[in-house]
């Protein structure tokens, strides 16, 4: 199926490349995830507590703001938004090349999604929990800390899986505009240069890291859960 | 003490406006079950979430111990809230906590240590006859079990004021028993003032010792139990405790009396006993009763016979008997 040069550059790509690639899609993946966890988690509790009705209403022109800057960037294709933002790299790290340089880019497209996400979770809390610990005189903060998020914790977990995924995806496109990973690989040896036989080891790769991202969290997620047993 | 003063909420959306609540005012005092009954729309929810302020009144004054809440700032609002409990029709427990970690809620909010407050919590656990179920969710509990767990939370902050939202209208009949039963042990016991609302005329009679019938945001009655369930005096009254009170009746033939009765004993047969002893026969147009545990409550409207003296006497008999007030009316609503 494959010729034996393009078999024996497979074999000198595992055993030196492979690695290291697999390192560069994991911190490609989990940095710019932790980035967007953190500025999405508080921005998406913002986007249901700062609602009208919300605990702690905030103006109504402040919340249009926010949504609107967060549906910007969720509109516009990853790619692009990695040309635009590639710049931003450059003044961060020094460079706009490697894995590295896709940090930003990937926590940037990454953060108003898991606001999204965020917030879809924390609204599915139940308002009678909420009003519950209003009557027993919790604050804003302590009703966000003590029960919007912990009861919302197996949705969130859940749907930062999403958000992983998406991120871990985008990783491999980055690979595209000079981002290192198993993307590059993909890119360089199986699109440039047409060796399939890497193309085809990389994918199923990535299948494989995606799988196991999804097991371990769907097993967290029902550990998490206390509402079904 | 709680005082309402004029309490006025409306709620607006864009098509319309609902006036919730319409100038009420009601006194509830230290130490009673007070019962606040309606039919549904009638702005129950309302007036209760106004004495805790979970709703603000647009106008009017909610004074707990003499203290206006709707002036307090925020803060202090919330310190005032530590003695107000409240349960809920739907429970509202946490989800992912334990039922001792529920209990144990309140009192996180209130700064006190992780181990006193587990302890604190066993104990109120006790008290609400769920000791074992300390460390199970509320997703493996019952109906009532979620209940007993939330008024154990509510008891946490040691509250004199405890705030029943329809709080048995989502259980059985025999868990609902259980649970007024328990709410009049906690009042009798530590003194709680109780406020339920409810659609149930049988929890009101269970527990209350005074009651207020709400009807279109407005008060239409306010008194004894026993008053006002054995001679509702306004019409709102009227329908709910006759339920199907709308045709009148009109007997011009006969004279017609009603008997009231306010825990007669239940097993004490009046119209044979007319029948036999004195042999005066009486024509029953319409009964309402109803036997809460050995006492009967509700009405009766009897035809008297033709004959004066047998009528005189039948109404001499029937206004000696004890738990019942017989009355002379000249119509009848069936």
């Amino acid at each position: 199926m494959f010729s034996d040069s393009e078999l024996v550059l497979l074999r000198s790509i595992l055993q030196q490349d492979l690695l290291k690639a697999i390192w560069e899609t994991l911190y490609m993946t989990f940095v710019p995830a932790a980035a967007a966890f953190v500025i999405g988690l508080p921005l998406g509790v913002l986007l249901v507590t700062g609602d009208e009705g919300g605990i702690r209403p905030l103006p109504k022109a402040l919340m249009k703001a926010l949504n609107a800057l967060i549906n910007l960037l969720r509109s516009v294709p990853f790619l692009i938004l990695l040309v635009v933002v590639l710049p931003v790299s450059k003044l961060l790290v020094g460079t706009t090349v490697g894995s590295k340089a896709m940090l930003a880019p990937l926590a940037i497209a990454a953060f108003p999604f898991v606001a999204r996400l965020v917030e879809t979770s924390i609204r599915e809390v139940d308002a009678g929990v909420v009003e519950a610990a209003q009557s027993m005189g919790a604050s804003t903060w302590e009703i966000i800390t003590k029960v919007l998020i912990p009861e919302a914790k197996p949705a969130l977990i859940a749907n930062f899986l999403v958000a992983l995924i998406t991120i871990f995806g985008y990783g491999a496109m980055a690979g595209l505009l000079g981002g290192g990973g198993l993307g590059a690989l993909a890119v360089n040896y199986g699109y440039y240069r047409r060796k399939e036989a890497v193309l085809y080891v990389m994918v199923i790769l990535m299948i494989v890291l995606v799988q196991v991202f999804q097991s371990v969290g769907d097993r967290l997620v029902k550990k998490t859960d206390k509402r079904s047993r | 003490m709680i005082e309402l003063r004029n309490l006025c909420k409306t709620f607006r959306s864009a098509d319309h406006t609902v006036e919730a609540l319409k100038d009420i005012s009601l006194t509830i005092g230290d130490g009673e079950i007070f019962g606040v009954i309606g039919l549904s729309g009638a702005g129950k929810s309302t007036l209760v979430r106004c004495i805790n302020l979970l709703e603000r009144p647009d106008s009017g004054e909610v004074l707990v111990d003499g203290r206006d809440l709707t002036k307090l700032s925020s803060k202090e609002l919330r310190k005032a809230r530590k003695s107000i409990s409240m349960i809920f029709q739907g429970f509202n427990l946490l989800m992912q906590r334990t039922a001792l970690e529920n209990v144990c809620f309140p009192l996180e909010l209130a700064g006190v240590k992780r181990e006193a407050a587990k302890k604190r919590a066993q104990e109120l656990l006790q008290i609400v006859d769920l000791p074992d179920k300390a460390g199970a969710y509320p997703s493996q509990l019952s109906g009532g079990q979620k209940q007993r767990i939330a008024i154990a939370r509510a008891l946490a902050s040691e509250p004199q004021v405890l705030l029943c939202d329809e709080a048995t209208s989502a259980l059985d009949p025999k868990t609902t028993q259980s649970i007024l039963a328990l709410l009049k042990k906690l009042n009798r016991e530590l003194g709680v003032t109780v406020v339920v609302i409810t659609h149930e005329m049988r929890v009101v009679e269970q527990i209350c010792t005074r009651v207020a019938i709400l009807d279109h945001g407005e008060v239409q009655e306010t008194g004894l139990v026993s008053e006002v369930f054995s001679n509702p005096r306004s019409d709102a009254g009227r329908r709910l405790v006759l339920p199907e009170g709308e045709k009148i009746h009109v007997l011009p033939e006969n004279r017609l009396v009603r008997l009231v009765f306010n825990g007669a004993s239940a097993g004490e047969p009046i119209i044979s006993t007319l029948a036999i002893e004195q042999g005066i026969r009486l024509n029953i147009l319409s009964a309402d009763t109803r036997s809460i545990g050995e006492k009967t409550f509700g009405e009766m409207v009897l035809g008297l016979p033709q004959d004066e003296t047998e009528a005189a006497r039948a109404l001499l008999y029937l206004r000696e008997l004890e738990g019942v007030t017989a009355e002379e009316v000249t119509s009848y609503v069936q």
